[in-house]
């Protein structure tokens, strides 16, 4: 059973995700790097999808904008507008990249071009979809550089892409992200490769950015606290599969899924002085051939037989819109990391052996 | 436990084990053409002063380009100070003999950031591991039954010695990188980013080892970061650099409870934390524009170009000092040093 | 608070826990000699290629001791073509081609390898000296090897071979002499971006000598991309060989090589073609295979070739 997300209204959905799933088929086996992925999003709300390397959050969001290599198998339903994009051809889907979806990625330089200004650039975006004058475009395109808080917009439309910083250019991504007003903006790790300060910057350019426009956004990154910040509702994946989903409240003030309390347990914070942290032993799994049962028994504090021969669904518990993918989210409730996780959980430095024995 | 908790209380009184004086540091900037004249250099770092002591952990924090890494090799003699001296337990490093040098690594050790690239990937972790006691001939004493006892303390399994480091996760490399660097029963450990580049649910692991393996041994630490969230659970003092100079030094509770640099002030609050509610109702102190180049700082205080203090609180005549004179880094009354003129404790927590 | 026991009984699985930690490596990816031999195994013609070689190696070495006639053998029967008794014919005094052609092969073979061996570790110290060192060390070094690769290699080459009296190994340094310059070139570009890297500088901080990084650290890592280069070293030592012993200044009568074979019946090419042709056939098929297989393990090498990460 799929439980619906019952505070959804169809009518102000523009991006519903179905099933989702991408495999690679490699030397080494099928890599299974997005096993069932579901969500909707709704207008002018944050999604904020959170999890670690591996964990298939980047890849889904290049399957909804199918920019995925060829030898990517994806099944599943992406709705845009109630439009398919699965089955879309490659020119309809270019109208739809840009213009309802666009995308911010780590490294700007992949989406800027080197040898045009920015000004151009950003111009060229508009003028693909806009009929409107050169002129009026490139106007356009500094009052964009506006939004976005670049200093002399003016000045710097004539900037090539290497002679700004790199907080400059990921701003002029996001400039050219919002061009076309977009229903859609993706930031896959936007700010991952910035200084905080310039982290700052950048991701009140992405708040202006949506507001302005009104888009939806969908925020990708490994950092909880960035997360923390942004998101309206949350989205925790592990090894491809979502593991937990509600509103940002909800998943960092009462988890539901062992891995999530880990997660948080295990982040030394900046708000307050941690005595000791509550790592989660193990590194995430393979998702190559992967064995049955939850992928995160192996690490898990909880994990009971159930879990290595079972992998549970999403389901809500008490409250509806909070979903965890747990047979014993109950026993997660209400816990603090230290209750489950061992601070020293893979440390097994033998009682006796201290300085003395270790080291002489 | 009281005792260490004793032992940092008293550390000022203390002789440091080791302490960096005005060390300066250019990287020489070639012209493109045949010549490849000198047209300049780059001021990675400009004039760092502090004292590490024994059984602390100092942490380094900054952005990148703001010179950290290269004063942790400068202190390790990795990369020789254009100026300034750095002595360990009253030795001058940078009047050392080779040999001398290498005899005095044995005390001076390094965790890297990145494990996958600090572990030679055709060597068995065995042999990274015996590699310390190899170079200064310590292994034919029963180095094998050492390298065992190393892999057990740092939490890898001793049978597993003979994987080759690919075959590891990058938690268990770090903890790789850790055991060689203890090989040589090091005093002080240099630590640059060593949990940077590892998942936040492996990082905790990592991190929990080195506080232990601190009160086990009695290491000191010079830990390098630019996530002051990390160096704020590791250090007992933390040091904040800008573009090649020490902005202020703290004791940590002190540094996060009235840090008194701007820098420092906007450094925290840019800070996100991981908790919805205390995000939504921060105030953040957002800086504006790019870390200046390290080849042409800014004269006076090299943080007035982003300074939101300089743009929206100071008159003209106080900017004026700002563009004229070089912050020193000094107690300013806040039971700390800062180097900001016009230095104010604030409290942003 | 009815979690507890629960909680207990979960942190108390210790037999559990061992099977957990063996899970971890699973993460592994392959080992780099693992990765690169299936890449290779991938090439089709650079496989066949090498059981092509492997095919003529062991026919020279180990067919040559077999085969009823040596080099030296007059079999009585002049100039005759091809046939079962003498399967490439034989020349106009009666030695078997089929013998000459297999000793030939030997020598050219053992020549190219020679040159191969001596080139490449020669090339490979002095590159990575240079490259380690840099400064005026690098400068003298590379200038050095410059001025070898400027020099015109077959002139020199023949000159030096001449006053060596046709010994196959004395001809094989010779040529190593002039070709260890371009794995100097190669050795030297890797190490430069090894240098850099996190290990060389672990290294150094703990105290390793430079002798020992250069050895133990920077030419074990420099190896995959200067094996690649010795291979098309090998294909390169065969034909310079060929020249010179065409030109006369290789091997020398009574001994044989391809190159010699060749150049000795190239009158008959009309005439009795066999002479001309099989020695011939067997230059080409040496040099294509191996510069096919010189292509597979350059393709297997390559960084570019990616995996998808997991």
């Amino acid at each position: 059973m799929t439980p619906t997300d019952p505070t959804t209204t169809a009518g102000d959905t523009v991006l519903e995700v179905e099933d989702l799933t991408v495999q690679f088929p490699t030397d080494e086996g099928l890599v299974e790097a997005v096993r069932g992925v579901n969500y909707e999003l709704r207008r002018g709300e944050v999604l904020g999808i959170v999890g670690e390397s591996g964990s298939g959050k980047s890849v889904t969001s290049l399957a909804v904008m199918g920019l995925l290599p060829k030898t990517a198998r994806v099944s599943g339903s992406v709705r845009f507008n109630g439009n398919e994009l699965l089955e879309s051809t490659d020119k309809q889907l270019s109208r739809i990249r840009g213009r309802g979806i666009s995308m911010v990625f780590q490294d700007p330089m992949t989406s800027l071009n080197p040898v045009y200004t920015v000004g151009d650039q950003i111009a060229e975006t508009i003028l693909v979809h806009n009929d409107i004058s050169k002129k009026a475009a490139h106007k356009q395109a500094i009052e964009l550089l506006e939004t976005v808080h670049i200093p002399n917009p003016e000045q710097r439309a004539k900037s090539y892409p290497h002679e700004l910083s790199g907080g400059m250019r990921q701003r002029v991504v996001i400039a050219i992200a919002m061009a076309n007003q977009p229903d859609v903006i993706i930031a896959d790790e936007p700010t991952t490769a910035l200084d905080v300060t310039v982290q700052a910057q950048i991701l009140d350019a992405l708040r202006t950015a949506q507001k302005e426009t009104g888009a939806a956004m969908i925020l990708i990154t490994h950092d909880l606290g960035v997360i923390a910040g942004q998101a309206d509702r949350v989205m925790v994946m592990y090894a491809g599969k979502p593991v937990e989903k509600g509103t940002a409240d909800e998943v960092f003030y009462t988890p539901r899924m062992p891995y999530t309390l880990g997660l948080l347990g295990s982040l030394p914070r900046l708000d307050v002085k941690t005595e000791r942290l509550t790592p989660i032993a193990g590194s995430p799994p393979s998702v190559i051939n992967m064995p049955p049962g939850c992928p995160f028994s192996p690490r898990c504090p909880l994990s009971d037989d159930i879990c290595d021969q079972e992998e549970p669904d999403l389901e809500s518990g008490s409250d509806s819109g909070h979903l965890a993918a747990c047979h014993f989210s109950y026993r997660v409730e209400g816990h603090e990391p230290a209750d489950l996780f061992r601070p020293n959980a893979e440390d097994p430095l033998p009682a006796g052996a201290t300085e003395g024995e270790v080291i002489e | 436990m009281t005792e260490t908790a004793l032992e940092v209380e008293s550390t000022t009184s203390r002789t440091p084990v080791l302490s960096a004086r005005d060390i300066v540091k250019h990287f020489p900037v070639h012209g493109g053409g045949l010549l490849r004249r000198r047209i300049g250099d780059v001021h990675a770092v400009c004039g760092v002063s502090f004292d590490l002591y024994p059984n602390e952990t100092l942490g380094l924090v900054g952005e990148s380009g703001c010179g950290k890494s290269t004063t942790a090799r400068v202190v390790l003699n990795l990369q020789p100070a254009t100026s300034g001296e750095v002595e360990f337990e009253g030795q001058n490093l940078n009047t050392l003999a080779r040999r001398e040098m290498r005899r005095l690594r044995r005390s001076l050790q390094i965790v890297f950031q990145d494990p996958y690239a600090s572990l030679d990937p055709r060597i068995p972790v065995n042999e990274i591991v015996a590699e310390p006691l190899r170079i200064h001939g310590l292994y034919e004493n029963g180095g094998k039954e050492r390298v065992r006892e190393l892999l057990a303390t740092v939490g890898l399994r001793p049978e597993h010695g003979n994987r080759f480091p690919h075959e590891f996760s990058g938690g268990q490399r770090q903890r790789i990188g850790v055991a060689r660097a203890l090989a040589l029963e090091p005093k002080v450990l240099v630590l640059d980013e060593p949990v940077s580049a590892l998942d936040v649910s492996i990082q905790a692991g990592v991190l929990n080892l080195l506080e232990d393996l601190q009160e086990n041994l009695g290491l000191s630490y010079l830990f390098v970061s630019h996530d002051l969230s990390v160096v704020r659970h590791v250090a007992d003092r933390i040091a904040v650099m800008y573009l090649g100079k020490i902005v202020e030094i703290a004791p940590a509770e002190q540094l996060f409870e009235q840090p008194a640099h701007p820098y420092t002030q906007a450094l925290i609050s840019a800070i996100p934390v991981p908790d919805p509610r205390k995000e939504r109702t921060r105030q953040r102190i957002v800086i504006t524009g790019d870390v200046p180049s390290p080849a042409n700082p800014p004269s006076g205080c090299r943080f007035r170009t982003r300074c939101p203090k300089f743009a929206n609180q100071l008159s003209d005549g106080q900017r004026t000092k700002c563009v004229d004179e070089v912050p020193e880094l000094i107690d300013r009354g806040h039971g700390h040093p800062s180097a900001c003129h016009y230095a104010e404790a604030a409290q942003l927590i | 608070m009815p979690d507890n026991s629960d909680l207990s009984s979960a942190t108390t699985q210790t037999p559990e826990k061992r099977t957990r930690v063996e899970r971890e490596f699973t993460v592994a990816e392959r080992s780099q000699a693992q990765l690169v031999l299936r890449r290779f195994l991938q090439h089709k013609l650079a496989v066949g290629s090498l059981i092509v070689l492997i095919l003529i190696v062991l026919l020279a070495f180990v067919g040559g001791w077999l085969w009823k006639y040596s080099v030296e053998d007059l079999t009585g029967s002049n100039s005759q073509p091809p046939s079962w008794e003498h399967p490439f014919g034989t020349d106009a005094i009666g030695h078997d081609s089929f013998a000459q052609v297999l000793r030939g092969t030997q020598i050219s073979i053992s020549i190219a390898v020679l040159v191969a061996v001596f080139a490449t570790v020669i090339g490979t110290i002095w590159g990575a000296v240079a490259g380690f060192y840099r400064g005026w060390v690098d400068t003298v070094l590379m200038r050095i090897a410059d001025l070898v690769l400027t020099l015109p290699l077959l002139a020199v080459a023949a000159v030096l071979a001449h006053n060596t009296s046709g010994s196959w190994w004395l001809i094989a340094v010779v040529i190593a002499g002039l070709y260890w310059a371009y794995v100097s070139r190669v050795a030297r570009g890797v190490v430069l971006s090894l240098r850099e890297k996190e290990f060389i500088e672990a290294a150094r901080a703990l105290g390793a000598s430079d002798s020992r990084i250069i050895f133990r650290h920077l030419v074990p890592n420099a190896l995959g991309s200067v094996i690649v280069n010795a291979t098309v070293l090998v294909a390169i030592a065969i034909l310079i060989e060929t020249s010179l012993s065409f030109l006369g200044f290789g091997v020398t009568p009574p001994d044989t090589s391809l190159g010699l074979l060749v150049s000795q019946n190239q009158t008959a090419v009309s005439t009795r073609p066999w002479l001309f042709y099989f020695p011939g056939l067997f230059i080409i098929l040496i040099a294509l295979t191996i510069n096919f297989i010189g292509d597979g393990l350059r393709d297997a090498f390559d960084p570019q070739q990616t995996k998808v990460r997991a």
